[in-house]
């Protein structure tokens, strides 16, 4: 019988390799699995390229691999802290003002299709957004029946973390509200995923067809209390 | 001359309005987020949270927040009934596939183009952060931008063409602002449509880079 329920965070977490791309699902508060990135903190690994929507959500979880030097280039499609009163993303500028970190912004809508174009095995596509932007320069582009787009590259990834709410044992997840956010479509772009969940339930005890995200994109599921980040 | 620009709050009452009955609205971060709480319930507004949120309403009084709640701005939220949730890939289909009718933008410039420049001040230090601003020019139906007339140094937001980099080119339909709306007509004018009491056009022009021309039906915008 498939279990794919672990018992540790160090183990959720072992295995990833030097120079991995590590997808980190989360949207500010929401679906952010910031005890599999503290578990990472534990392990050697470094020069991660790390991909999240935003340069950090807060004192802990991606700041925290920031500060410890963990992260060598970081994709993202908002950067900076929400505000002077709201310093989100401080480890981030910090680093990056220092040059000690790389940076490749990404559009958000894209960012979310590179990760989809890369787990459901597609090639390069061609998107409206961005077109005639900054963020379009060294891209191929081209105009189609009028319309001008840019050609944009899948993302694949060796290992995603996410934070779900039910996990079972074949890996299938619920999310809470706004936790999914780019919880399903990291899932499917990276070769290793590790939910952290709150709760492990039985088989069956999640209805098929209220699945999210099915456990074929899953290969690790740990049950872990979870500390939100609070910016 | 005695006139009063609008203020944010009696802006965000004018667009909210404005906003066509039982549409699909994405509301940008920062002042168009004002809007939200002028909208009327029998307007039928249902408001899009590039987080995969339909169906927003603003937190009520008493309610304990959720952490998997928030907004793009990431403030709490709350649900109307109906609302529904999506994960990313959904969310922007809806942005960037068409969906969305209307999306309510702050910006830095909007060019006789209608182009929109809104994320990146081109300053040298400055840390890039687009999100979700132009995968929503892409797509939304109509654009439009809430913002000052001139910005803090008294220059003209509505330019010939922009000098901050664009968020997208040919993408704005409608500019309102503490002094007027108007409409864009691309590579033309813009059409005012409508202005605060006591401005008169010539005034406009002044504090306009952009060449505008009058509509025949220019009304004067009550708050």
């Amino acid at each position: 019988m498939m279990n794919k329920v672990v018992d540790s965070l160090a183990a959720a977490v072992s295995g990833i390799e030097d120079g991995a791309t590590l997808l980190l699902g989360g949207f500010g508060t929401s679906g952010t699995p910031i005890e599999l990135m503290q578990a990472l903190l534990e392990t050697d690994v470094k020069d991660l390229t790390v991909v999240s929507n935003s340069a950090g959500g807060g004192p802990t979880g991606l700041s925290q691999l920031i500060e410890a030097g963990k992260v060598r280039k970081l994709i993202c499609s908002f950067a900076r802290s929400l505000s002077a009163n709201l310093p989100t993303a401080a480890a981030f500028e910090k680093r990056y003002r220092a040059g000690q970190i790389e940076l490749e912004i990404v559009p958000q809508g894209t960012l979310a299709e590179r990760l989809r174009a890369a787990g459901a095995g597609m090639g390069p596509f061609f998107t409206p957004t961005a077109y005639g932007t900054k963020l379009a320069h060294g891209k191929e582009t081209r105009v189609i029946n009028g319309r001008g787009y840019v050609l944009e590259e899948p993302l694949h990834a060796d290992v995603a973390f996410v934070k779900a709410h039910l996990a079972d044992p074949m890996g299938n997840l619920t999310y809470r509200y706004a936790g999914r956010n780019f919880a399903p479509v990291m899932s499917m772009a990276a070769k290793l995923t590790v939910a952290q969940v709150d709760q492990v339930v039985r088989l069956g005890e999640i209805a098929p067809e209220y699945v999210m995200t099915p456990g074929i994109f899953v290969q690790r599921v740990i049950e872990c209390e979870h500390v939100p980040v609070i910016p | 001359m005695n006139m009063s620009p609008l203020s944010r709050d009696q802006l965000a009452q004018v667009l909210a309005a404005d906003i066509p009955s039982n549409s699909y609205v994405n509301l940008g971060v920062g002042m168009p987020t004002l809007v939200a709480k002028h909208l009327k319930p029998e307007q039928g507004v249902v408001l899009h949270s590039e987080n995969g949120i339909l169906g927003m309403t603003g937190l009520p009084a008493g309610q304990t927040p959720d952490i998997d709640l928030v907004n793009a701005s990431r403030e709490a939220v709350s649900l109307m009934p109906g609302a529904s949730i999506c994960d990313h890939v959904v969310s922007f289909s809806m942005m960037r596939g068409g969906h969305i009718d209307v999306t309510i933008l702050g910006g830095f410039q909007v060019s006789v183009e209608g182009d929109l420049a809104n994320w990146d001040t081109g300053q040298a230090d400055a840390i890039p952060a687009v999100g979700g601003a132009m995968d929503l020019v892409a797509g939304a139906k109509q654009v439009f931008v809430m913002m000052q007339h001139v910005d803090r140094e008294g220059r003209a937001k509505l330019v010939r063409q922009c000098t901050y980099p664009l968020t997208g080119h040919g993408v704005v339909n409608r500019v309102y602002t503490d002094l007027a709306i108007m409409d864009v007509i691309k590579g033309q004018h813009l059409v005012v449509r409508g202005m605060i009491e006591g401005m008169t056009f010539d005034a406009l022009q002044s504090v306009t880079e952009a060449p505008l021309v009058l509509a025949a039906d220019c009304c004067v915008i009550h708050p």
